[in-house]
């Protein structure tokens, strides 16, 4: 196939960057998306110029490192999948691909389609774990936890923290990710004595870093890797509601 | 030099308690005068980070990722291994300490794995504790599966993403000591230089790698959990920026790296498609639960898998190994695969490919009971395959996946250098010659969390904190040869990408060093690895420059370290004149075509030193005081 690229290219932070149009011969449709990018960016290289950046690792839709937006969509066309899982049979001959990094403001660009997502991370420090010291834990099974409430639990914890939910939604929310933090601990007994503390931290810490609020467009659910349902947000509406008025007595 | 294991005296399961109580502590209020460096934040770093951490220690936590929630850890699938016998099927710490002897085709140190089964336990209730929703039953207890190589069903999992779960559990440990200021957290840091003063490691070098700022970190001891060399073979199921650098660095200034022709080969991926591809697919080995592999009895049978009756399948692994069948360890069902292939039965293009059929499943349980097992391991096949594994088939074919090579380690995992310990798959002391499935998890939680903690006290007890800084002259002269070797790399200014070198070592050492291996093909590549370095140094072109974002320099660095080490690997299997595990010479098989080991001759661990020229081998014997040395038979 013959296709036609719109890149974004920005050499660092402060750059203003723009779009940088080329045409990519010879596309197989075996080709996953990051390795048709791969092609590119060696012929740039062979060229002398400098080689696209893109965040990946894994290349199989679990590190959650890939990050670009595509044609308008993060993770581009395919429900229920990274980028680095896409592949191209997806596109046909002649297809105009449009390709930039995830854009919201708690995520600054570092170069081309490389952002900072330390955003998330610093969420998680304030509040994401269940405190616990290696050793001090008393026997698995001990512990019984109802099948359904694990698979709920289960459901939330598969979030790869790839920011794609952040970048889809209107307001710039990260409603989504951090819900499905405070939703997976909070089904189970063992999130139970830090349940009231960690969602009022975990929220407290999103609004500082400049995320927008949640005003149900559910863009987030749409382009989730993981399928992560916005039930987990209105779990964690009731987490915020149950701890905030705790909190008052 | 003589390697000295450090193994405590006694009876094989008192080892650990006596090792527990006859080495050295360091007191509470003493513990925040250390400064402890972690390079690597998966299972093994992240967990001896955090771990740490909570001890009182200060930490520093390096990663090449630009979160330490990305460490590869996070893409294994299966499950986890501990002996806690929850299914009263037979298991025990002892019976799991066996099977991972065995597994290993006893070319493991048997004190290390029977303390791995010993912590396994511990490691299942930790990770329960921090939040990991592991697959239950519906009576609220944990739910198990079985795995190759084994008989029980001890494996723990969390549907097809037990590695990441765990490594998310580890990862928000971690972050509660980030918060609260005892680990430092450097993430895309690359370390390009261990440094060495007076005989100990006292720090390391760095490149930040969104500025090129080169730096130096002193500390009290440093601790690599830098993940194995899969890459070297360029395609492999690693993420694509693992790399050997960090280790062969820590080599090159005097770690010992042992047994690297130690590779493994995991059974059930997904074929080769083309020459862009940049990765191949792991399938977890748990699907060989419930699907069954196959190839036509008839050679170069190009019927759809659908049109050819049972009578005309071979479903060889259940006819040659009938007591373990489709779980039959990885080693030997890859070779397996390999002979059905070059006797000319493969099917799917290319006849790289061995059915993996899940039809009998099917019927036998329904969709919905595969679905819930399986979830997202035929998602993600459909999605690369373009095939439905629900109506035909899964096509698999063997691909590198692990590597139980590694820098030399004591039974405290510290290697030979004092002050620097090497954890997870980074070393090479649990899996012998051929890791277990579900096994990978287990030993870099054990190393990190129920280790690490124990034995670096003794070497800490012995050093005053702080004693050398960064002002010393090794961090200067290690500083200016990591900024000489960058500058060397973008001046070249050659014709070809580091990519392109990268790509023909791996297919070389596929070739040459791959599955199969024999002494006519690893002499060529002796000769064939030294000529492409050269050309790499007069040919590669590294275009941007050193001080900003360049993933281009990131990865001509990684590709030039690779070409070095890619023939310490080729070295040590020339070297190794017999086949055990994943190390399979041909010119050592029986008459069935299955490996032969020389214990006589070869049950040591090779540890190589660095010299610069012919790298000195050391070896470490091993001796089996509780497994007695057999044919590794699983028919």
């Amino acid at each position: 196939m013959i296709l036609t690229l719109r890149i974004w290219r920005q050499k660092h932070a402060r750059d203003k960057g723009r779009f940088e149009t080329y045409e990519m011969k010879g596309v197989s449709p075996d080709m996953s998306f990051l390795e048709m990018l791969d092609v590119l960016s060696d012929s740039l290289v062979d060229r002398g110029e400098d080689a696209l950046t893109f965040d990946n690792d894994c290349r199989e839709g679990i590190c959650g490192m890939c990050s670009l937006t595509i044609n308008g969509v993060p993770h581009g066309p395919d429900q229920g999948g990274t980028v680095c899982q896409l592949h191209m049979r997806r596109y046909k001959e002649g297809d105009t691909i449009t390709i930039e990094p995830w854009r919201v403001s708690p995520f600054p660009v570092l170069k081309d389609l490389a952002v900072d997502r330390s955003a998330f991370d610093r969420i998680i420090q304030a509040g994401g774990y269940i405190t616990t010291n290696a050793g001090s834990a008393v026997d698995a099974n001990a512990i019984l936890v109802p099948r359904a409430d694990a698979e709920t639990a289960m459901d939330a914890a598969a979030c790869i923290g790839c920011g794609a939910c952040a970048a889809s939604c209107p307001n710039g929310s990260a409603m989504l990710f951090v819900a499905a933090k405070v939703s997976h601990l909070a089904h189970l007994p063992q999130g139970a004595p830090e349940r009231a503390q960690r969602v009022l931290s975990m929220v407290s810490q999103m609004d500082q870093e400049g995320f927008g609020n949640c005003t149900n467009h559910s863009e987030c659910e749409a382009v989730c890797p993981k399928e992560i349902n916005v039930s987990h947000i209105a779990k964690i509406n009731r987490e915020f509601i149950r701890a905030a008025v705790k909190s008052i007595f | 030099m003589k390697l000295d294991a450090k193994i405590p005296s006694g009876p094989m399961a008192g080892k650990w308690e006596k090792r527990k109580f006859e080495g050295k502590l360091v007191n509470p209020s003493n513990k925040r005068k250390y400064n402890i460096i972690v390079v690597g934040s998966g299972l093994a770093g992240g967990g001896a980070a955090a771990s740490l951490g909570e001890l009182g220690y200060n930490v520093d936590c390096f990663c090449f990722q630009d979160s330490s929630r990305r460490a590869h850890s996070i893409a294994a699938q299966g499950g986890i291994n501990a002996a806690k016998n929850y299914q009263n099927d037979g298991d025990s710490v002892y019976r799991l300490f066996y099977d991972t002897v065995k597994g290993g085709d006893f070319r493991s140190r048997e004190a290390n794995v029977h303390r791995l089964a010993e912590v396994s336990a511990a490691i299942i209730d930790q990770c329960v504790a921090m939040g990991v929703p592991f697959a239950r039953e519906y009576g609220g207890t944990l739910a198990n599966r079985s795995f190759g190589g084994a008989q029980v069903s001890r494996t723990f999992y969390a549907r097809g993403q037990t590695g990441q779960q765990l490594l998310l559990g580890v990862y928000s440990a971690l972050s509660r000591q980030i918060g609260a200021g005892q680990v430092r957290m450097h993430p895309r840091t690359e370390m390009l230089d261990l440094v060495v003063v007076d005989g100990h490691a006292k720090g390391i070098v760095t490149r930040d790698l969104i500025t090129g700022k080169i730096e130096s970190w002193a500390a009290d001891a440093v601790v690599l959990a830098t993940g194995g060399y899969g890459p070297v073979f360029y395609l492999s199921t690693n993420a694509v920026g693992n790399n050997v650098t960090a280790a062969y660095r820590a080599h090159k200034k005097g770690a010992l790296f042992a047994n690297p022709c130690y590779t493994q080969i995991h059974p059930t991926c997904i074929p080769l498609s083309g020459d862009h591809q940049s990765k191949l697919t792991l399938m977890s080995e748990s699907l060989r639960n419930d699907g069954r592999i196959w190839v036509p009895k008839k050679q170069g049978d190009t019927r759809t898998p659908g049109d050819i009756p049972d009578a005309e399948r071979d479903y060889y692994l259940e006819r040659m190994y009938p007591s373990f069948g489709n779980l039959a360890p990885r080693d030997i069902s890859s070779r397996a695969a390999k002979r059905a292939c070059d006797e000319g039965r493969g099917v799917g293009p290319g006849r790289l490919g061995v059915y993996l059929d899940f039809r009998d499943a099917l019927s036998r349980l329904g969709d919905d009971t595969i679905r819930q097992r399986y979830d997202n391991l035929f998602d993600m096949y459909e999605r690369i395959t373009g095939e439905n594994a629900y109506n035909m088939p899964m096509r698999i074919y063997p691909a590198i996946h692990y590597t139980m090579g590694g820098l030399w380690v004591d039974y405290d995992l510290m290697s030979n250098v004092p002050g620097l310990y090497v954890l997870g798959e980074a070393n090479f002391s649990d899996h012998g010659a051929n890791r277990l499935g579900a096994s990978a998890l287990m030993q870099g939680l054990a190393d990190g969390c129920f280790v690490i903690p124990y034995t670096i006290a003794e070497y800490l007890a012995g050093t005053a904190p702080g004693e050398v800084g960064t002002d010393h002259d090794e961090f200067k002269k290690s500083q200016n040869e990591v900024s000489d070797r960058i500058r060397a790399l973008l001046s070249v200014n050659g014709k070809r990408s580091a990519t392109s070198f990268h790509r023909e070592l791996g297919l070389l050492m596929w070739e040459k060093c791959g599955m199969a291996r024999n002494e006519a093909g690893l002499k060529s590549a002796l000769e064939m690895i030294p000529a492409l370095r050269e050309e790499f140094w007069e040919n590669v072109k590294v275009t941007g420059s050193g001080n900003d974002l360049n993933s281009e320099l990131e990865r001509a660095g990684r590709v030039a370290d690779f070409l070095e080490f890619g023939e310490l690997l080729v070295t040590d299997a020339i070297t190794r004149e017999e086949s055990c595990g994943g190390h399979f010479r041909e010119e050592y098989q029986t008459e069935e075509g299955e490996a032969m080991r020389d214990d006589e001759n070869f049950s040591f661990v090779g540890a190589w030193e660095y010299t610069g020229e012919t790298p000195i081998l050391h070896k470490e014997n091993l001796e089996f005081e509780e497994v007695h040395l057999a044919v590794r038979s699983y028919k």
